[in-house]
Protein backbone atom coordinates (compact mmCIF):
# COMPACT_ATOMS: atom_id res chain seq x y z
CA UNK A 1 0.00 0.00 0.00
CA UNK A 2 2.72 2.31 -0.44
CA UNK A 3 1.00 4.65 -3.17
CA UNK A 4 -1.88 4.79 -0.82
CA UNK A 5 -1.05 8.27 0.39
CA UNK A 6 -0.92 9.62 -3.15
CA UNK A 7 -3.77 8.11 -4.26
CA UNK A 8 -5.36 10.51 -1.24
CA UNK A 9 -3.86 13.57 -2.57
CA UNK A 10 -4.63 12.74 -5.89
CA UNK A 11 -8.38 11.62 -5.32
CA UNK A 12 -8.55 15.15 -3.05
CA UNK A 13 -7.24 17.16 -6.07
CA UNK A 14 -9.68 15.78 -8.72
CA UNK A 15 -12.82 16.06 -5.87
CA UNK A 16 -12.40 19.75 -5.35
CA UNK A 17 -11.81 20.36 -9.17
CA UNK A 18 -15.01 18.13 -9.77
CA UNK A 19 -16.97 20.65 -7.16
CA UNK A 20 -15.35 24.03 -8.99
CA UNK A 21 -16.31 22.86 -12.46
CA UNK A 22 -19.93 21.54 -11.17
CA UNK A 23 -20.45 24.64 -8.85
CA UNK A 24 -23.18 27.09 -8.62
CA UNK A 25 -22.43 29.03 -5.91
CA UNK A 26 -19.73 31.15 -5.37
CA UNK A 27 -18.96 30.31 -1.61
CA UNK A 28 -18.97 26.63 -2.07
CA UNK A 29 -16.87 27.06 -5.19
CA UNK A 30 -14.13 28.95 -3.34
CA UNK A 31 -14.16 26.04 -0.46
CA UNK A 32 -13.65 23.49 -3.47
CA UNK A 33 -10.63 25.77 -3.87
CA UNK A 34 -9.67 25.35 -1.12
CA UNK A 35 -10.25 21.25 -0.88
CA UNK A 36 -7.60 21.40 -4.15
CA UNK A 37 -5.13 23.10 -2.32
CA UNK A 38 -4.89 20.71 0.52
CA UNK A 39 -4.04 18.37 -1.94
CA UNK A 40 -1.10 19.76 -2.38
CA UNK A 41 -0.75 19.44 1.41
CA UNK A 42 -0.91 15.45 1.64
CA UNK A 43 1.45 15.18 -1.25
CA UNK A 44 3.91 17.32 0.25
CA UNK A 45 3.93 15.76 3.53
CA UNK A 46 3.56 11.97 1.97
CA UNK A 47 7.24 12.92 0.21
CA UNK A 48 8.70 13.77 2.81
CA UNK A 49 8.03 11.26 5.10
CA UNK A 50 10.82 9.00 5.77
CA UNK A 51 10.16 5.15 7.78
CA UNK A 52 10.73 5.72 11.16
CA UNK A 53 11.48 9.26 11.25
CA UNK A 54 10.72 11.21 13.81
CA UNK A 55 9.69 14.88 14.41
CA UNK A 56 12.75 17.37 12.61
CA UNK A 57 13.05 18.79 16.28
CA UNK A 58 16.31 18.27 18.04
CA UNK A 59 15.25 19.23 21.63
CA UNK A 60 15.88 16.39 23.69
CA UNK A 61 16.73 14.21 20.80
CA UNK A 62 20.30 12.98 19.65
CA UNK A 63 21.12 15.18 16.30
CA UNK A 64 21.57 12.25 14.06
CA UNK A 65 18.35 10.57 14.46
CA UNK A 66 16.03 10.02 11.71
CA UNK A 67 13.75 12.58 10.85
CA UNK A 68 11.05 13.94 8.12
CA UNK A 69 12.04 16.52 5.46
CA UNK A 70 11.48 19.73 7.33
CA UNK A 71 11.36 21.61 4.05
CA UNK A 72 7.93 20.22 3.25
CA UNK A 73 7.15 20.52 6.80
CA UNK A 74 7.52 24.24 6.23
CA UNK A 75 5.99 24.55 3.27
CA UNK A 76 2.70 23.73 4.51
CA UNK A 77 2.87 25.32 7.34
CA UNK A 78 3.01 29.23 6.02
CA UNK A 79 0.58 28.08 3.38
CA UNK A 80 -2.05 27.04 5.46
CA UNK A 81 -2.22 29.92 7.08
CA UNK A 82 -1.42 32.04 3.94
CA UNK A 83 -4.48 30.45 2.63
CA UNK A 84 -7.20 30.85 4.60
CA UNK A 85 -6.31 34.97 4.36
CA UNK A 86 -6.57 34.82 1.04
CA UNK A 87 -9.89 32.37 0.92
CA UNK A 88 -10.84 35.70 3.28
CA UNK A 89 -10.14 37.93 0.10
CA UNK A 90 -12.08 35.60 -2.20
CA UNK A 91 -15.31 35.60 0.31
CA UNK A 92 -15.15 39.54 0.20
CA UNK A 93 -15.18 39.52 -3.40
CA UNK A 94 -17.82 37.25 -3.48
CA UNK A 95 -20.25 39.22 -0.93
CA UNK A 96 -19.58 42.12 -3.27
CA UNK A 97 -20.45 40.55 -5.72
CA UNK A 98 -23.73 39.16 -3.82
CA UNK A 99 -24.59 43.09 -3.01
CA UNK A 100 -24.13 43.77 -6.87
CA UNK A 101 -26.06 41.33 -9.08
CA UNK A 102 -27.92 40.04 -5.99
CA UNK A 103 -27.13 35.97 -7.01
CA UNK A 104 -24.14 33.98 -5.81
CA UNK A 105 -24.51 31.33 -9.00
CA UNK A 106 -21.52 32.05 -11.23
CA UNK A 107 -24.45 31.36 -14.20
CA UNK A 108 -25.90 34.57 -13.17
CA UNK A 109 -23.04 36.68 -13.08
CA UNK A 110 -23.20 38.23 -16.18
CA UNK A 111 -19.33 38.87 -15.93
CA UNK A 112 -18.77 35.39 -15.37
CA UNK A 113 -20.39 33.87 -18.83
CA UNK A 114 -17.71 32.06 -20.94
CA UNK B 1 -21.61 28.19 -21.41
CA UNK B 2 -24.27 26.09 -20.18
CA UNK B 3 -23.73 23.51 -17.30
CA UNK B 4 -24.26 20.83 -19.81
CA UNK B 5 -21.33 22.38 -22.00
CA UNK B 6 -18.98 22.99 -19.29
CA UNK B 7 -18.83 19.25 -17.72
CA UNK B 8 -18.68 17.65 -21.75
CA UNK B 9 -15.69 20.20 -21.86
CA UNK B 10 -14.50 19.03 -18.45
CA UNK B 11 -14.67 15.30 -18.64
CA UNK B 12 -11.63 15.18 -21.58
CA UNK B 13 -9.57 17.38 -19.56
CA UNK B 14 -10.27 14.97 -16.42
CA UNK B 15 -9.06 11.92 -18.57
CA UNK B 16 -6.03 13.53 -19.30
CA UNK B 17 -5.17 14.93 -16.12
CA UNK B 18 -6.29 11.30 -14.47
CA UNK B 19 -3.76 9.81 -16.64
CA UNK B 20 -1.19 12.36 -16.49
CA UNK B 21 -1.29 11.72 -12.16
CA UNK B 22 -1.19 7.84 -12.55
CA UNK B 23 1.90 8.50 -14.59
CA UNK B 24 3.38 11.00 -12.03
CA UNK B 25 2.75 8.63 -8.91
CA UNK B 26 4.21 5.51 -10.29
CA UNK B 27 7.40 7.28 -10.88
CA UNK B 28 6.97 8.73 -7.33
CA UNK B 29 9.73 7.52 -4.42
CA UNK B 30 7.51 4.41 -2.21
CA UNK B 31 5.67 6.17 0.98
CA UNK B 32 8.43 6.46 3.48
CA UNK B 33 11.34 6.54 1.13
CA UNK B 34 12.48 9.66 1.04
CA UNK B 35 15.33 10.37 -0.87
CA UNK B 36 16.58 13.54 -0.14
CA UNK B 37 19.01 15.09 -0.54
CA UNK B 38 17.73 18.43 0.92
CA UNK B 39 15.55 17.46 4.33
CA UNK B 40 18.63 15.05 5.07
CA UNK B 41 21.31 17.54 5.16
CA UNK B 42 19.42 20.10 7.07
CA UNK B 43 18.49 17.70 10.04
CA UNK B 44 21.94 17.56 10.59
CA UNK B 45 23.56 21.10 9.41
CA UNK B 46 20.63 23.37 11.14
CA UNK B 47 21.44 22.95 14.65
CA UNK B 48 25.22 23.27 14.28
CA UNK B 49 24.49 26.15 11.59
CA UNK B 50 21.45 28.66 13.21
CA UNK B 51 21.30 27.17 16.81
CA UNK B 52 17.63 26.29 16.35
CA UNK B 53 16.45 23.05 17.69
CA UNK B 54 13.04 22.94 15.64
CA UNK B 55 14.86 22.55 12.10
CA UNK B 56 11.35 23.31 10.49
CA UNK B 57 11.22 26.82 12.39
CA UNK B 58 15.41 27.36 10.48
CA UNK B 59 14.33 26.54 7.28
CA UNK B 60 10.62 28.84 7.36
CA UNK B 61 12.83 31.63 8.94
CA UNK B 62 16.24 31.34 7.94
CA UNK B 63 17.06 28.78 4.87
CA UNK B 64 13.67 30.00 2.95
CA UNK B 65 13.25 33.35 4.95
CA UNK B 66 13.10 34.78 1.69
CA UNK B 67 10.51 32.71 0.27
CA UNK B 68 7.98 33.14 3.52
CA UNK B 69 8.32 37.12 3.02
CA UNK B 70 6.66 36.38 -0.12
CA UNK B 71 3.79 34.74 1.91
CA UNK B 72 4.15 37.22 4.67
CA UNK B 73 3.28 39.65 1.58
CA UNK B 74 0.55 37.53 0.54
CA UNK B 75 -0.91 38.02 3.34
CA UNK B 76 -0.42 41.14 4.14
CA UNK B 77 -1.79 41.84 0.41
CA UNK B 78 -4.77 39.46 1.37
CA UNK B 79 -5.61 40.93 4.59
CA UNK B 80 -5.42 44.59 2.88
CA UNK B 81 -7.72 43.64 0.10
CA UNK B 82 -10.56 42.11 2.20
CA UNK B 83 -10.03 45.78 4.65
CA UNK B 84 -10.97 47.38 1.61
CA UNK B 85 -13.50 45.38 0.35
CA UNK B 86 -15.58 45.69 2.92
CA UNK B 87 -14.92 48.35 5.66
CA UNK B 88 -17.00 50.68 5.62
CA UNK B 89 -17.50 54.32 6.94
CA UNK B 90 -20.20 54.46 9.38
CA UNK B 91 -18.84 52.41 12.40
CA UNK B 92 -19.47 53.85 14.92
CA UNK B 93 -23.66 52.92 15.24
CA UNK B 94 -24.12 51.17 18.79
CA UNK B 95 -24.30 47.60 18.78
CA UNK B 96 -26.39 46.11 21.54
CA UNK B 97 -25.30 42.12 21.09
CA UNK B 98 -24.73 40.40 23.92
CA UNK B 99 -24.61 36.64 25.09
CA UNK B 100 -27.59 36.22 27.64
CA UNK B 101 -26.09 32.64 28.82
CA UNK B 102 -23.55 32.26 32.05
CA UNK B 103 -22.65 28.80 30.98
CA UNK B 104 -20.98 30.20 27.78
CA UNK B 105 -19.41 33.07 29.13
CA UNK B 106 -17.22 31.08 32.11
CA UNK B 107 -16.89 28.55 29.74
CA UNK B 108 -15.70 31.62 26.97
CA UNK B 109 -13.65 32.98 29.52
CA UNK B 110 -11.69 30.08 30.56
CA UNK B 111 -11.46 29.23 27.02
CA UNK B 112 -9.75 32.37 26.08
CA UNK B 113 -6.99 32.33 28.97
CA UNK B 114 -6.19 28.53 27.88
CA UNK B 115 -5.98 29.27 24.34
CA UNK B 116 -4.11 32.46 24.54
CA UNK B 117 -1.74 31.40 27.15
CA UNK B 118 -1.20 27.94 24.02
CA UNK B 119 -0.49 30.12 21.28
CA UNK B 120 2.19 32.58 23.34
CA UNK B 121 3.69 29.18 24.37
CA UNK B 122 3.73 28.12 20.32
CA UNK B 123 4.90 31.48 19.34
CA UNK B 124 7.62 32.21 22.08
CA UNK B 125 9.32 28.53 21.91
CA UNK B 126 8.65 28.29 17.92
CA UNK B 127 12.33 27.75 17.31
CA UNK B 128 12.96 25.56 20.07
CA UNK B 129 10.22 22.67 20.13
CA UNK B 130 6.76 22.23 17.68
CA UNK B 131 5.55 25.95 17.36
CA UNK B 132 6.47 28.91 15.59
CA UNK B 133 5.23 32.97 14.88
CA UNK B 134 2.35 30.89 11.95
CA UNK B 135 0.45 28.79 14.28
CA UNK B 136 0.76 30.93 17.45
CA UNK B 137 -0.57 33.75 15.50
CA UNK B 138 -3.14 32.28 14.61
CA UNK B 139 -4.08 30.42 18.13
CA UNK B 140 -3.58 34.01 20.04
CA UNK B 141 -5.92 35.84 17.73
CA UNK B 142 -8.52 32.66 18.38
CA UNK B 143 -8.05 33.39 22.07
CA UNK B 144 -8.91 37.05 21.37
CA UNK B 145 -12.24 36.45 19.19
CA UNK B 146 -13.27 34.10 22.29
CA UNK B 147 -14.30 37.81 24.07
CA UNK B 148 -16.82 38.41 21.30
CA UNK B 149 -18.18 34.43 21.55
CA UNK B 150 -18.40 34.81 25.77
CA UNK B 151 -19.07 38.66 25.85
CA UNK B 152 -20.58 41.42 23.44
CA UNK B 153 -20.08 42.81 20.36
CA UNK B 154 -18.90 46.52 22.19
CA UNK B 155 -16.36 44.78 24.00
CA UNK B 156 -14.68 42.89 20.72
CA UNK B 157 -14.53 46.09 19.18
CA UNK B 158 -12.59 47.43 22.12
CA UNK B 159 -9.98 44.56 21.59
CA UNK B 160 -9.78 43.89 17.80
CA UNK B 161 -9.60 48.09 17.33
CA UNK B 162 -8.70 49.53 13.61
CA UNK B 163 -6.40 51.89 15.11
CA UNK B 164 -4.51 49.09 16.57
CA UNK B 165 -4.72 46.38 14.50
CA UNK B 166 -3.88 48.05 11.25
CA UNK B 167 -0.59 49.32 12.26
CA UNK B 168 0.43 45.88 14.20
CA UNK B 169 0.31 44.43 10.81
CA UNK B 170 2.05 46.73 8.55
CA UNK B 171 4.86 46.82 11.44
CA UNK B 172 4.72 42.86 11.47
CA UNK B 173 5.72 43.07 7.66
CA UNK B 174 8.10 45.34 7.80
CA UNK B 175 9.94 44.35 11.02
CA UNK B 176 10.52 40.75 8.75
CA UNK B 177 11.88 42.98 5.98
CA UNK B 178 13.96 45.25 8.90
CA UNK B 179 15.55 41.95 10.41
CA UNK B 180 16.63 40.42 6.84
CA UNK B 181 17.90 43.98 5.66
CA UNK B 182 20.22 44.66 9.27
CA UNK B 183 21.64 40.86 8.73
CA UNK B 184 22.65 42.27 5.19
CA UNK B 185 23.90 44.98 6.26
CA UNK B 186 26.32 43.54 9.10
CA UNK B 187 27.97 41.51 6.33
CA UNK B 188 25.17 38.00 6.56
CA UNK B 189 23.40 36.99 3.76
CA UNK B 190 19.28 38.75 3.59
CA UNK B 191 17.67 37.03 6.67
CA UNK B 192 20.26 35.20 8.09
CA UNK B 193 19.99 34.82 11.85
CA UNK B 194 23.94 35.01 12.93
CA UNK B 195 23.52 38.67 13.97
CA UNK B 196 22.90 38.47 17.58
CA UNK B 197 25.23 34.92 18.34
CA UNK B 198 24.16 31.90 18.85
CA UNK B 199 23.08 31.37 22.35
CA UNK B 200 22.56 28.79 24.37
CA UNK B 201 20.83 25.98 21.56
CA UNK B 202 17.64 24.21 23.42
CA UNK B 203 16.65 27.74 25.39
CA UNK B 204 15.05 30.71 24.58
CA UNK B 205 18.55 32.47 24.05
CA UNK B 206 19.22 30.92 20.87
CA UNK B 207 19.50 31.10 17.18
CA UNK B 208 20.27 34.96 17.03
CA UNK B 209 18.07 37.02 14.94
CA UNK B 210 15.32 33.83 14.46
CA UNK B 211 12.90 34.74 17.98
CA UNK B 212 12.71 38.48 16.63
CA UNK B 213 11.46 37.64 12.76
CA UNK B 214 8.90 34.97 14.99
CA UNK B 215 7.39 37.88 16.73
CA UNK B 216 7.14 39.72 13.63
CA UNK B 217 5.28 37.25 11.98
CA UNK B 218 3.32 36.22 15.22
CA UNK B 219 2.04 40.07 15.16
CA UNK B 220 1.45 39.90 11.53
CA UNK B 221 -0.61 36.67 11.54
CA UNK B 222 -2.89 37.45 14.51
CA UNK B 223 -3.21 41.15 13.65
CA UNK B 224 -3.98 39.55 10.26
CA UNK B 225 -6.33 37.32 11.29
CA UNK B 226 -7.91 39.32 14.03
CA UNK B 227 -8.95 42.20 11.27
CA UNK B 228 -10.42 39.53 8.90
CA UNK B 229 -12.77 38.54 11.87
CA UNK B 230 -13.58 41.97 12.41
CA UNK B 231 -14.34 42.95 9.05
CA UNK B 232 -16.91 39.97 8.80
CA UNK B 233 -18.23 40.73 12.19
CA UNK B 234 -18.94 43.92 11.35
CA UNK B 235 -20.48 42.97 7.71
CA UNK B 236 -22.72 40.00 9.59
CA UNK B 237 -23.78 41.53 12.91
CA UNK B 238 -24.13 45.23 11.98
CA UNK B 239 -27.59 44.46 9.78
CA UNK B 240 -28.70 42.02 12.25
CA UNK B 241 -28.40 44.13 15.08
CA UNK B 242 -30.03 46.82 13.12
CA UNK B 243 -32.79 44.95 11.66
CA UNK B 244 -33.30 43.48 14.80
CA UNK B 245 -33.14 45.32 17.67
CA UNK B 246 -35.23 48.05 16.97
Amino acid sequence: MSVFPYVVAAWICVVGIYGIVTSTNLIHLALCLTVTQSSTYVLLLTIGYVNGGGPPIFKGVKLGTTAVDPVVQSLVLTDIVVSVTVLALILALALNVQKKVGSMDPDEIPELRG
Amino acid sequence: MSRRARILVFLPALAVFGALLVWAVVGLPDFGHYVGPYGYLLNHVALPERHMTNVVTAVVFDYRGFDTMGEEFILLGAVTGVALLLRSQERDEEVREGVGSDTVRVVGIVLAGAALLVGLWLIAFGFVTPGGGFQGGVIVAGAIFCVFLCADFSAWRGVASQTVLDPLEGLGAAGYVVIGLAALISGYPFLTNELLGPGVPGTLHSGGTGPFINWCVAFAVSAGVLILFSEFLEEYIVPIAAGGGK
